[in-house]
């Protein structure tokens, strides 16, 4: 009894907040306003499914992919080393991670703008060295980086997390049996660790996928992402049916890569970020 | 302590409600005043004046149409403040309140979209080109068609605004800015598409910065910002191309859910004050349809083609006019432009 009236702000909270605006992205996706009034109709998704937006879909899901892929390239080893015992300046490193975000995320986009421009600090730097110019600004390739910069963190963390936490007797224990540090690591940091990695690659995959404002500051409005589309449609062309059928299928979407994630993870338990 | 909690916490909501001061809030296109004269306006008036801005016509009307947020002065082009009077969203304005209206142009008063400035009163007026960079185009710039040209592959900016870069399209192909012929945006659809390799970037505001920075060789520019580029980078030039262009006027307009439209009379008259007129139009470089803010003028500026063009080069001009229900196969030509 006690219990539940806890609970009570933050059902109110959650359905105020939450499951409204939701049932009202459904009901304006499933509707189109006729001139009596709105009807009920398809018409939202059978646009979707037109090959000029599935191209759309298709374009975010690889730039969300390779960044990922990237972020966890570069993220584990930063991670492992992070964890190490051997490493002392493992709070000065958690800090360089952790201070850019505390910049807003909007200032830290825009001074890419700055550094990759045409005549921006990158190319000054390239012409003094006497290498060539890099027009990459409005390439999907300033895309994927803006990505990188941005959602690493959340690829480090959760993998750090993990691993620090993993017990050093059970590593004392395989050297003990013989093992090398390479198959240490495979057979034994590797599997334990796999819960951050998913944790980590959910967390980066997820915003990468919806971005829009990254595109659209340094893909010059040039790569459209899923994101952008629901954007225009709410804020330029006004087509709210559109723009909430699109946002419903991008939910089943990320449902359906959730899914994915927890079957991997298996019976382990998630590793939470902090 | 409880006491104390409750008698600061009735301080608070009194002195919330005994300083009501009357707020204005003003909804403009960005970069398209002298924010300067905002201050001197609280300050003569003891008004104060929230101040937003917007990127393009389509996003205004959005905003003001979900309804989320009030705003008492707007700033809508021509075909906006027919399309919102049509469907009701515009006060009209009682110009007795406005004397500074006399200094208006006969020119621009009365015209198409609003013929007896009952919802507006004219702001700026200019007209649509392109600007380009005389060190990297060494041929003359007198047609759309350049936008076209895959020699300038990623040097070309274009609006990311629907009615202007479809508008391009449009009179390349010569046809009409207004068309409401499917067959005919169809075309000017492809066009786009067609035109998005060569594209460095769609955009707004930022065009004029990259122009003067040098990062682009094409751009298209309203005519003020062209005037903004060419003062800060002399090698910026500015053309209207022969197959025509189009002719626009800003006003400002009070939405009809404002909650101070008597603020909002007193700020539309405060900008037809000479002094104030001159100082925006001094800072935005796009023309003034103000007689005296004009004669103040730096003679360059006043007497610049580029700002005031004379008559014969607007013989090709449009005007846009609300489009009612072709509009919907804008939005989603544009759409698909974008998406493409």
């Amino acid at each position: 009894m006690k219990r539940s009236s806890v609970m009570v702000p933050y059902m109110v909270w959650m359905i105020l907040f939450t499951v409204i605006p939701l049932l009202l992205v459904v009901y304006y996706a499933f509707t189109i306003s006729g001139p009596d009034g709105a009807v009920v109709s398809l018409q939202n998704f059978s646009r979707f499914f037109e090959p000029i937006y599935l191209r759309v879909l298709w374009r975010s899901i690889t730039l969300a992919v390779i960044s990922t892929v990237v972020c966890l390239v570069l993220g584990y080893p930063a991670a492992l080393i992070m964890a190490g015992k051997a490493f002392s300046r493992k709070n000065t490193l958690m800090l360089l991670f952790v201070i850019p975000m505390w910049m807003n995320f909007l200032l830290r986009t825009y001074a890419w703008l700055t550094i990759l421009e045409r005549n921006g600090f990158l190319n000054s730097l390239l012409v003094n060295l006497g290498m060539p110019r890099l027009n990459i600004l409005y390439t999907d390739y300033a895309v994927v980086l803006g990505m990188v910069y941005n959602f690493l963190p959340f690829m480090v963390l959760p993998i750090y997390s993990v691993l620090s936490k993993i017990d050093r007797g059970v590593l004392e224990a395989a050297e003990d049996l013989g093992a090398n540090s390479l198959i240490v690591f495979t057979r034994v940091i590797l599997p334990l660790s796999l819960p951050g990695v998913i944790s980590g690659v959910t967390m980066v995959f997820m915003p990468a996928l919806t971005t829009f404002v990254i595109s659209r500051l340094l893909g010059g409005g040039q790569f459209t992402l899923i994101g952008n589309l629901i954007e225009q449609q709410f804020l330029v062309v006004g087509d709210w049916g559109f723009g909430s059928a699109i946002s419903m299928i991008m939910i089943v979407f990320i449902l359906i890569s959730m899914a994915i994630m927890s079957f991997f993870e298996g019976e382990e338990q998630g590793a939470t970020l902090w | 302590m409880i006491i104390l909690m409750s008698l600061l916490l009735v301080a608070l909501i009194l002195s919330g409600c005994k300083k009501d001061t009357p707020t204005l809030y003003v909804y403009n296109w960005g970069d398209y005043i002298d924010e300067d004269v905002l201050g001197e306006f609280e300050k003569e008036t003891g008004i104060k004046v929230v101040y937003d801005t917007f990127a393009t016509n389509e996003d205004m009307y959005v905003k003001i149409k979900s309804g989320g947020s009030t705003y008492d002065l707007i700033f809508p082009s021509d075909y906006m403040i027919t399309r919102m009077r049509d469907e009701g969203m515009l006060e009209k304005i009682n110009l007795d309140n406005i004397p500074n209206f006399k200094y208006i142009d006969e020119r621009f008063v009365g015209q198409d979209y609003d013929p007896n400035n009952e919802y507006s009163v004219p702001y700026m007026w200019g007209t649509m080109g392109i600007l380009y960079n005389t060190t990297m185009v060494h041929e003359p710039v007198d047609s759309w068609d350049i936008l076209w040209d895959p020699k300038y592959s990623k040097e070309i900016l274009m609006l990311d605004s629907q009615r202007d870069s479809i508008g391009a399209a449009l009179l390349k192909l010569g046809y009409s800015l207004n068309t409401t012929d499917i067959q005919e945006l169809e075309e000017a659809g492809r066009l786009l598409k067609e035109q998005k390799p060569l594209v460095l970037a769609y955009v707004v505001d930022e065009a004029k910065d990259k122009m003067v920075a040098g990062e682009a060789a094409l751009a298209l520019v309203w005519s003020g910002e062209a005037i903004y580029g060419m003062q800060e980078n002399p090698d910026l030039d500015y053309a209207i191309p022969k197959e025509g262009t189009n002719l626009w006027f800003d006003g400002m307009a009070i939405p009809k859910n404002a909650k101070n439209k008597e603020g909002a009379e007193k700020f539309i008259d405060f900008l037809n004050r000479p002094d104030i007129a001159f100082r925006n139009a001094d800072y935005t470089g796009y023309a003034t349809p103000h007689k005296e803010a004009r004669k103040m003028l730096d003679p360059e500026i006043a007497q610049s083609k580029v700002a005031y063009p004379d008559e014969e080069d607007l013989v090709n001009a449009e005007v846009f006019v609300s489009l009612g229900k072709t509009l919907k196969d804008y939005d989603r030509i544009w759409t698909e432009v974008k998406a493409y």
